[in-house]
């Protein structure tokens, strides 16, 4: 058993311990807006923060989120109103919006880091999720958005 | 069998399964797979066709009929309906059509559901607009019936139905509580539609009712479909395509903890496990020795391309003419010069971001499906194939996509699915891909190539263009009966040969190869390569000429207002006389879907590397009736990032029948640092709405290789513009 605390919950999870994260959040504690992209950390749509940093939850063995607070989309605020996804509407960021609880989870680490990134800096930080949409400029312009609003 | 024609199947009733997606701070719901809960109980509604459903507290709900790929036809297709019966847009409920072609199909895919080749607005825009329009006449007779008025002195506001001369209004909810539906129901014909004009919802900008749930991770897609007693699944797919597995030594997946059951396909072989992980691991353990004979085997796309490009070159080889105006033999016989040039294209992949799967259960003959499908028709055929039942016995539940592209036009997925829970049979299987399963086996876009010849007068007017073009058919395998039918023709391969622009003598062919390795459709599919020849040349003549390529294109579009229009506006928006240090602009324009489409490139090269740096991108796009215009706007963006990953990057290549590519480290695809800005300006008209999900794309790659030109003096013709090619090309 491995126990964690995801959303501000204590869980126990009996599954291997070399499970990927991402398929503990998935299937065994059943938080879909976590998504499978690619299982080698190369596109983002997994991200989730761990002890508040963002991380590829494909590529995170379960044990080594052992005693750890993990954060997923359904988590990051209570009602689905942080500024990101406020901004994200606003902007009408998403189109299939598979990659988008990624974007949002990676770009929420950068605003609690960096209230006011610059364009240069949104962009760095956010190059490593892939939105094969292509709503790269909407993500820029919703993380400026709301990055004005915090 | 081709189920595009098959336009009778239907779907089992509509299922009673119904999962609410959150929808913020939007006054609207989506509903999945049924009616609403409130509605099922047998309360009083109204219900006027199998469209629309009015309640008692004035909740409209409307079918969407096509697949949500990120086009926003969840929203822009209800709001048709909603238009023309003037329903309050706040009050609309959304439910995903079932699988009931009868009822929902498109006529452009000869009534199957099937979402693609940009037909969702140009297939249902009159028809749901009509169904709005007979809506609200039933409002009004009922209402005319229950107060004893004429029902000329009737109007309708948002959601309500006015008698002026008494100042009385109500609801439609409340007219839901005594009105009838008449048998027959009243005529409507397009004179009863709302001139464009007066619309409230058409060529206003609604927001995306599917977009709240893509923020708070609560939007379902194939993916998350998660039902009780769930088995997960996985495939090991043969290597090269053809290829059988000949012996399957399935011990050590059988020993790992959580595997069900091993399945032998004839493509493969099925893993069935209690989680995804055991799945996986039971996948990476088994041992199959595969057949050797496949055709694909001798399949090595580097020299197969060049066999190509030598047929292409040859036009003695027989070809199936697809265009013939005017008289080319003779333009030729008196050209005064003509040009020869060759493009090629590789093979490229969808990579959408939700890698495919599928969920199936079937019970006996009785089988019900979850699916990211564009296509619920092939589903339900498919299913009933694989599952041995016939398709009025499938239920397909379409889920939201993560992507289409054309890739979820395939059933393989769905395959997969029905074929493994038949193998578990009474429990439900979801079959997730990886994406190395994804990147290579995908229905890549044909590899082609393309030679041109372009007859010149003595002051290198065109007078003549031939056009040939080889490659695998998309049609012969996807949809047999319409290749027979277009007598060999493949129109998605070679789409957008055919041109605007004013030549007098015209010749397209297609010579059709066969190498056992499937080809498909793509976001774009043949425009995105034929558009890059034709462009191409343009600049290379216009050149000649001494003409600035934008005056050139305005010369041969005399007659054709509309496209000339999308040219001036475009070169106004990039100011395209303005010379910038170190940058430098292309222009290219598309005719495809019935949008006319021009785009302007502003890019640096890096003339020792080869690479190519795209900063600007303008777009003029007159797509007739925007229906959305701020969607429109999405997705040219998106058709033009697309277009820019496919142009510069995206490749793969097959090694004696394998693909080499694997995931995103060497499929690469496009990333925010190499996304440009980009500008699209909307010019509404009042022409029947065009397609829009793809006609940003073919205008990309030319748009680039001609700024490439007018840096360099040459042409890039061979997709993608890897850094390599490049060089060689400019040296």
């Amino acid at each position: 058993m491995t126990a964690f605390t995801i959303n501000g919950k204590a869980v126990d999870v009996s599954a291997d311990a070399d499970t990927p994260l991402l398929w503990v959040i998935r299937d065994h504690l059943k938080l879909t807006g976590t998504k499978f992209g690619c299982g080698a950390a190369q596109c983002g749509a997994c991200t989730v923060h761990i002890n508040g940093e963002p991380a590829r939850s494909c590529s995170v063995p379960l044990a080594d989120a052992a005693g750890k607070q993990v954060t997923t989309i359904e988590g990051l605020s209570p009602n689905g109103r942080h500024p990101l996804q406020k901004a994200w509407i606003a902007e009408q960021v998403p189109q299939c919006g598979y990659c988008q609880s990624g974007q949002i989870m990676q770009a929420a680490a950068l605003l609690k880091k960096n209230a006011k990134p610059s364009r240069e800096q949104i962009v760095e930080h956010m190059d490593g999720n892939i939105c094969r949409c292509g709503t790269y400029n909407r993500i820029i312009a919703a993380i400026q958005r709301a990055s004005r609003e915090v | 069998m081709n189920a595009f024609t098959d336009t009778m199947l239907r779907a089992t009733a509509l299922s009673r399964r119904s999962f609410m997606v959150g929808a913020g701070g939007v006054g609207i719901t989506v509903v999945f797979g049924d009616i609403p809960e409130a509605l099922a109980q047998g309360a009083k509604t109204l219900k006027p066709s199998a469209w629309v459903t009015i309640a008692t507290d004035g909740t409209v709900t409307i079918v969407s009929p096509a697949a949500e790929m990120g086009q926003g036809v969840m929203t822009s297709m209800p709001a048709l309906v909603a238009e023309d019966m003037d329903a309050d847009w706040t009050k609309v409920r959304v439910v995903q059509a079932p699988a009931d072609a009868k009822s929902f199909g498109n006529r452009l895919f000869g009534g199957a559901m099937t979402t693609g080749a940009s037909r969702t607005t140009q297939g249902y825009y009159q028809q749901l607009r009509l169904v709005g329009a007979q809506t609200r006449k039933v409002l009004l007779a009922s209402v005319a019936q229950e107060w004893k008025v004429p029902v000329g002195e009737l109007s309708t506001e948002p959601g309500r139905v006015v008698h002026a001369k008494s100042g009385r209004k109500i609801g439609y909810g409340d007219v839901a509580k005594f009105a009838t539906v008449p048998n027959p129901l009243p005529e409507v014909t397009p004179a009863d539609l709302k001139p464009v004009a007066e619309c409230r919802l058409i060529g206003k900008n609604i927001p995306r009712i599917d977009v709240p749930s893509k923020t708070n991770g609560t939007a379902k897609f194939g993916i998350d479909t998660q039902l009780p007693n769930m088995l997960y699944g996985t495939v090991l797919r043969t290597p090269v395509q053809g290829e059988k597995p000949e012996r399957i030594d399935d011990a050590a997946a059988k020993a790992v903890k959580g595997v069900v059951q091993i399945v032998p396909l004839p493509y493969g072989v099925g893993v069935v496990a209690q989680t995804y992980e055991a799945a996986k691991k039971g996948k990476e353990a088994l041992k199959v020795t595969w057949s050797t004979t496949a055709k694909a085997r001798s399949y090595t796309s580097d020299q197969v391309l060049k066999e190509y490009l030598a047929a292409a070159q040859d036009t003695t080889k027989p070809a199936v003419t697809v265009l013939k105006n005017g008289d080319p033999d003779a333009a030729f016989r008196s050209a005064a010069k003509v040009i020869k040039a060759d493009f090629l294209a590789d093979h490229v992949a969808h990579a959408c971001l939700e890698p495919m799967n599928a969920t199936a259960k079937v019970d006996g003959d009785r089988i019900e499906i979850w699916t990211p499908t564009q296509s619920p028709t092939l589903a339900q055929v498919f299913g009933a194939r694989m599952g041995g039942t016939t398709p009025d016995k499938v239920t397909v539940n379409t889920t939201l996509l993560g992507g289409g592209f054309g890739r979820r036009l395939e059933p393989d997925f769905t395959i997969d699915a029905v074929l493994l829970a038949k193998a578990v049979s009474g429990r439900p299987v979801k079959v997730i891909w990886s994406r190395e399963d994804d990147i290579q086996n995908d229905k890549y876009r044909p590899m082609t190539a393309q030679h041109f010849e372009v007859a010149l007068d003595a002051q290198n007017n065109i007078t003549g263009w031939r056009h040939r073009l080889v490659g695998e058919s998309i049609y012969a395998r996807f949809a047999p009966p319409l290749f027979q039918q277009g007598g060999g023709k493949d129109p998605p391969f070679h789409d957008g040969a055919e041109v605007k622009y004013a030549i007098p003598s015209h010749l397209v062919e297609f010579a059709r190869e066969q190498r056992g390795v499937d080809v498909g459709l793509w976001r774009a599919v043949g425009p995105g390569y034929t558009k890059l020849g034709i462009e191409c040349l343009l600049d290379e003549v216009a050149k000649m000429k001494g003409v600035d390529p934008v005056q050139f294109r305005l010369s041969l579009l005399a007659n054709e207002p509309r496209a000339a229009n999308v040219i001036r506006t475009v070169a106004q928006m990039a100011d395209w006389n303005r010379k910038r240090e170190g940058r430098f602009l292309g222009m290219a324009y598309s005719d495809f879907w019935n949008t006319h489409c021009a785009q302007v490139a502003e890019i640096s090269l890096n003339r020792n590397s080869g690479e190519i740096r795209v900063h600007n991108m303008w777009c003029a796009v007159d797509t007739g009736v925007a229906v959305q215009p701020a969607n429109v706007i999405a997705q040219i963006e998106s058709s033009i990032v697309y277009g820019i990953s496919h142009a510069l990057y995206e490749q793969i290549n097959f090694k004696n029948g394998e693909v080499q590519e694997s995931n995103f480290h060497d499929y690469r695809v496009l990333r925010m640092s190499e996304a440009p800005v980009i500008q699209v300006g909307v010019i509404q008209t009042n022409n029947p709405p065009g397609g829009i999900g793809e006609a940003g794309l073919p205008p990309v790659g030319p748009a680039i290789a001609n700024a490439v030109y007018a840096a360099t003096g040459k042409t890039l013709r061979h997709f993608p513009f890897l850094p390599a090619r490049v060089k060689t090309a400019i040296a």
